[in-house]
């Protein structure tokens, strides 16, 4: 593609252009709008003869009809390479922090920089050897970064099949380096450095095949684990009104998942939650590897005020990153807060387009595009046989905090887990206020089936007394009822519920899930006996107190099977009434 | 220099469109016609065809009105002669002061850098215990006060204003009824605080133009004091008229609606505004208290939900009281483990409490027999809502942590409050001997750093 066509400007609305051009252009592809010097990147949206439509993403103010506009023959692409780890960039993979020591407290338009850091040295041992076969994808070396082994592939755009012609010795070099040099069969060399690009919006197929999702994510958080499990390689999504609790679920998982790289990508939502992220992870120690948590972390972080059409690139440019990732064979997982704000950057588009609109404004495309984002998560083989996984967890604002709205409703088509947080259940202190009767898991969880299916019968059976309670009154109530609603309050109160600020309960690794989880199926399932209902609920009451205290203590200590001990004599006491 | 039109081609709304070269997207004009003349912005180009949104409204503009071009985009003067004075939306004097012109900013301009910005730390005193104890203000945050037309949530932003130790206070009134404006002033004025508050007042018989004006051009001054050094504190009242007069002029522009008329970008829209909130890396900070009012009393509709899902938090306003239930600040945690040990112990405990009251008291209404427990419950319910939420209260957070102590101590004894033990030593009025240590249960507090 000729790289220097080049357009000029014939409309303004907001941050849509309208740019006759003179070549051939492609969807998608990158422009430059000039406003003196200063270039405002802008992506092709639709094209009509000899115009097309590019949406600005930076703020349009002071854009002129007739200002040129340089096409870049390129899509927008992420810079792929070692050095990504620990960065927080904006949603075009602008590193902010190095951004601030160029322009200072606020974001300055038209100033883009090098993601990946162009001096930095790594020390790359080749695996690769001439006359080898490759493909995109394939494995030519590494360098350390950080914890990980850096693997160094053939660039995921490099189609066909390639011959090794040489390869760098083991050295230190920078990403800009050619690092292997390799011959396509028509016989034309081609360069290889550390760093690649790829557009964001495809998504990356260097693989073998496709796995279907099955070994467990481990959060730690107890009722995702054992409820609402998710899987390495699936998808889920956590949907609820404001304040109920989505960000701080995420904050946790991001933690505590046993994953080896998190991505994520704070999309459209408040900056200083991001700042909570930057300035505390630094400080944080990932249990699994003893480093800074830091370390496994990458932040996209284009939050709500930032320009929109950005807002809506920067998912893509987290999935491509972590896309990046799971070709060296690593679990990556996906974090996005709010794919609602992606959602609505879309409407605002469209509406700027003047498409037919669908439900509450969205574009008719919107489930296609939702659906095309999570078909980006998934496990798969790599063509050496080893395998990779992402996972993607996506938030949801609902208006009104409503789930029958169109970002819901077609973000449910597609995961294959849902974590419905429920005002009620926040407003009642209830954390993760994850609802126990709505939400839905299709991936097998940590725990014994039966003992599962018996702890949500006991859930749903539980609050059905509870409901009916409110009308009848305690009196009206039988025993057994009562007993059942006392049951399903404690597994609510002692497993569902969580103290994220404890540093014990707050993550509850999947050995000690099934391990409790064990103990309380054994007091759900024990028939017991009462003199009366209040002598019942003081019962419950002294139970879950003992239970929480349990839940505070490490299990490596000798106080865990003490009062495991206690807990299982004062249930016997009870079951002997029966 | 820059160029003058004279023909107008197409008028409706506030809009007018005409044939022009060379304007740059938002840059201002000067619409003259027999009537007056007004502002107006570049708010879409298409061609040599420009619409201009008139900050006046297009009422009485003429096809031959004469457009005159500015060649730059909306700003404000900013300097200290701004403190004590008051503006209409569109930055002209309300009082009698003189016009000012020196040293303009950009308004809207850019966002913070979020690697320039820093975790909150600093509360905000207020006087008022159900925002000091309860759900505590934090320097920074950005909090509307959710409540029904006629709650008496100005008062309440002007009371905040006077005893919150900041430096600035911008007042940012948008559809505001004249009498509230003047309750404002006066009330600003008798305290002294009139000399470091500026006031940028659309009311409600001004251009509706200028209402949407109002939020950036009271935010980039407070930016500027804020670049400067000094902690600013934002008033916005209401940001439902805001809201209002976006959706009323996307019609006129024949956008699409998304909820109940309301444009699609309605939630970036009030983003972009509220986000001006910051505490900055070496600088001072702007801390945004906004009024919201809930049409219907409903807070599903679209301007206070899209309102919650951007500030940090929210207070309620109903009945003249701030409510315990619902009303959240949600970086209180930042600060309220740093004011006084029993901060967080009385917070959790006076609201479990007085959510048992509220029980009762629906217990009683339906005709069933109070307990003991229900009668004690009652007692404290009374005088927690006396003695705390009435909004008449003034006391500084450690008299409000003294006054709850002594509430419990009235209604309760020690063991029922579930404090524990080390607190009710401490605190507890009087009977320091009576506490059974052993049968006292820790309650569950937050932290402010989940480990
Ligand atoms: N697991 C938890 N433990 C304790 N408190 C919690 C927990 N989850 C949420 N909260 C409380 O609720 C508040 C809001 O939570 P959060 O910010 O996660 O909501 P959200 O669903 O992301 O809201 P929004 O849609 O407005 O972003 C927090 O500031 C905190 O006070
Ligand atoms: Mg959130």
């Amino acid at each position: 593609m000729d790289s220097s066509t080049t357009g000029k400007i014939i409309g303004v609305n907001g941050n849509m252009l309208i740019v006759e051009f003179e070549s051939a252009v492609a969807q998608n592809e990158v422009g430059y709008a000039k406003i003196g010097d200063v270039g405002l990147m802008a992506e092709v949206v639709r094209i009509r003869g000899r115009l097309a439509d590019m949406q600005v993403y930076e703020d349009t103010t002071g854009l002129r009809v007739g200002a040129d506009v340089e096409f870049t023959g390129d899509m927008l692409s992420a810079e792929l390479g070692p050095g990504l780890l620990t960065q927080v960039y904006d949603g075009l993979q602008n590193p902010l922090p190095q951004l601030a020591e160029q322009c200072g407290f606020f974001l300055q338009r038209g100033t883009y920089l090098p993601a990946i850091d162009r001096e930095a040295r790594w020390d790359f041992t080749p695996s690769a050897t001439e006359g080898d076969t490759v493909t995109a994808g394939d494995v030519l070396g590494s360098v350390p970064e950080g914890i990980f082994d850096h693997t160094i592939m053939v660039p995921f755009a490099m189609n066909g099949t390639y011959t090794v012609e040489s390869i760098a010795n083991a050295g230190s070099y920078i990403v800009e380096d050619v690092i292997a040099t390799v011959k396509d069969s028509q016989g034309r060399s081609h360069d290889i450095r550390m760093l690649q690009r790829w557009p964001v919006k495809l998504p990356v197929t260097a693989y073998a095949e496709r796995l279907r999702p099955t070994t467990p994510l481990v959060t730690k958080g107890r009722i995702v684990d054992t409820f609402f499990p998710v899987a390495k390689g699936g998808t889920y999504c956590i949907p609820g009104p404001f304040g109920a609790g989505k960000t701080v679920l995420q904050q946790l998982t991001s933690r505590n998942a046993d994953v080896d790289i998190v991505v994520v990508a704070a999309c459209g939502e408040r900056a200083g939650e991001v700042v909570e992220t930057l300035r505390e992870f630094p400080e944080l120690t990932d249990p699994r590897t003893g480093k800074s948590l830091m370390d496994r972390t990458v932040i996209i972080c284009n939050t709500s005020s930032m320009p929109v059409a950005a807002r809506e690139a920067s998912v893509y440019t987290a999935v491509t990153i972590a896309s990046y990732y799971r070709q060296m064979g690593l679990d990556v997982l996906l974090l996005a807060d709010s794919t609602s704000r992606w959602a609505q950057a879309l409407r605002e588009t469209s509406g700027r387009l003047e498409e037919i609109p669908g439900e509450e404004a969205f574009p008719a495309y919107l489930e296609s595009v939702i659906a095309g984002f999570y078909e980006r998560g998934g496990v798969v083989k790599l063509n050496n046989g080893e395998t990779g996984s992402i996972t993607i967890g996506g938030t949801v604002s609902p208006a009104g905090g409503n789930f029958d709205e169109p970002v819901t409703q077609a973000t449910l088509k597609v995961v294959g887990a849902f974590h419905g947080l429920s005002r009620a259940r926040s407003d009642a202190r209830r954390y993760p206020a994850i609802d126990p009767l709505d939400s839905w898991s299709k991936y097998g969880s940590i725990v014994d089936e039966e003992q599962l299916t018996l702890a949500r019968r006991i859930l749903r059976e539980g609050s059905d007394v509870g409901q009916m309670m409110k009308v009848v009154g305690e009196e009206g109530t039988s025993d057994s009822d009562f007993i059942l609603y006392l049951k399903s309050e404690y597994l609510d109160s002692v497993y569902l519920q969580q103290n994220a600020f404890d540093a014990v309960d707050g993550a509850t690794s999947d050995e000690r899930q099934r391990h409790v989880f064990e103990v309380i199926s054994e007091i759900l399932k024990a028939s017991m006996g009462f003199k009366d209902k209040d002598s019942a609920r003081r019962f419950f009451h002294e139970i879950t107190q003992t239970t929480k205290d349990w839940n505070r203590v490490d299990m490596d200590e000798k106080e865990f099977t003490t009062i495991q001990t206690k807990l299982e004599s004062m249930v016997s006491e009870v079951t002997k009434n029966a | 220099m820059h160029k003058t039109y004279h023909r107008v081609e197409r008028i409706a709304g506030s809009v007018i469109t005409i044939r022009a070269k060379d304007v740059k997207y938002r840059e201002l004009a000067e619409v003259t016609s027999r009537y007056g003349s007004s502002l107006a912005q570049a708010i879409r180009l298409d061609e040599d065809e420009v619409s201009l949104q008139v900050f006046a409204g297009a009422r009485g503009v003429a096809t031959d009105a004469k457009v005159r071009f500015l060649g730059e985009t909306m700003r404000v003067p900013f300097s200290d002669a701004l403190l004590g004075r008051v503006f209409t939306g569109g930055a002209q004097p309300r009082d009698n002061g003189p016009a000012l012109d020196e040293n303009p900013v950009e308004i809207g301009g850019p966002s913070v850098n979020p690697a320039k910005r820093i975790i909150p730390r600093n509360m905000v005193r207020t006087g008022i215990p159900m925002i000091d104890i309860f759900n505590t203000l934090v320097e920074s945050q950005k909090l509307p006060v959710f409540a029904r037309a006629g709650e008496p949530y100005n008062p309440l932003l002007a009371r905040i204003a006077l005893q919150a130790e900041v430096d600035v206070i911008v007042l940012g009134g948008m559809g505001l009824k004249h009498d509230d404006y003047l309750i404002f002033r006066d009330t600003l004025e008798e305290s002294g605080a009139l000399s470091r508050t500026v006031m940028f007042v659309h009311t409600a018989a001004d251009p509706v133009v200028e209402c949407l004006l109002v939020p950036d051009i009271s935010l980039a001054v407070a930016e500027q004091f804020a670049i400067a050094g000094k902690r600013v504190l934002v008033l916005l009242t209401d940001m439902t008229n805001f809201a209002d007069a976006m959706k009323e002029i996307a019609i006129t522009m024949e956008q699409i609606p998304s909820n109940r008329g309301y444009p699609g970008d309605l939630y970036s829209q009030l983003a972009a505004r509220y986000e001006k909130a910051v505490d900055f890396d070496t600088a001072g900070s702007i801390t945004i208290l906004a009024a919201t009012t809930m049409p219907g009393d409903d807070v599903t509709h679209p301007v206070p939900d899209n309102t919650g899902y951007i500030t940090e938090g929210q207070f309620y306003l109903r009945d003249g009281r701030i409510e315990p239930f619902g009303s959240l600040s949600r970086l209180k945690q930042q600060v309220n483990g740093k004011t006084r040990d029993d901060h967080r112990a009385i917070m959790d405990i006076m609201v479990q409490l007085y959510s048992g009251y509220r029980e009762s008291l629906e217990k009683q209404s339906m005709g069933f027999r109070m307990s003991e427990w229900d009668n004690k419950l009652l007692k404290y319910g009374e005088r927690f809502e006396k003695e705390m939420m009435d909004l008449s209260v003034n006391i500084p957070l450690e008299g409000a942590l003294d006054l709850g102590w002594e509430i419990l101590a009235d209604c309760f004894e020690p063991v029922e409050t579930g404090i524990k033990s080390t607190l009710i030593d401490k605190y507890w009025p009087g009977n320091k001997d009576e506490t059974e240590a052993d049968t006292v249960t820790e309650p569950e507090t937050e932290e402010a750093v989940p480990a």
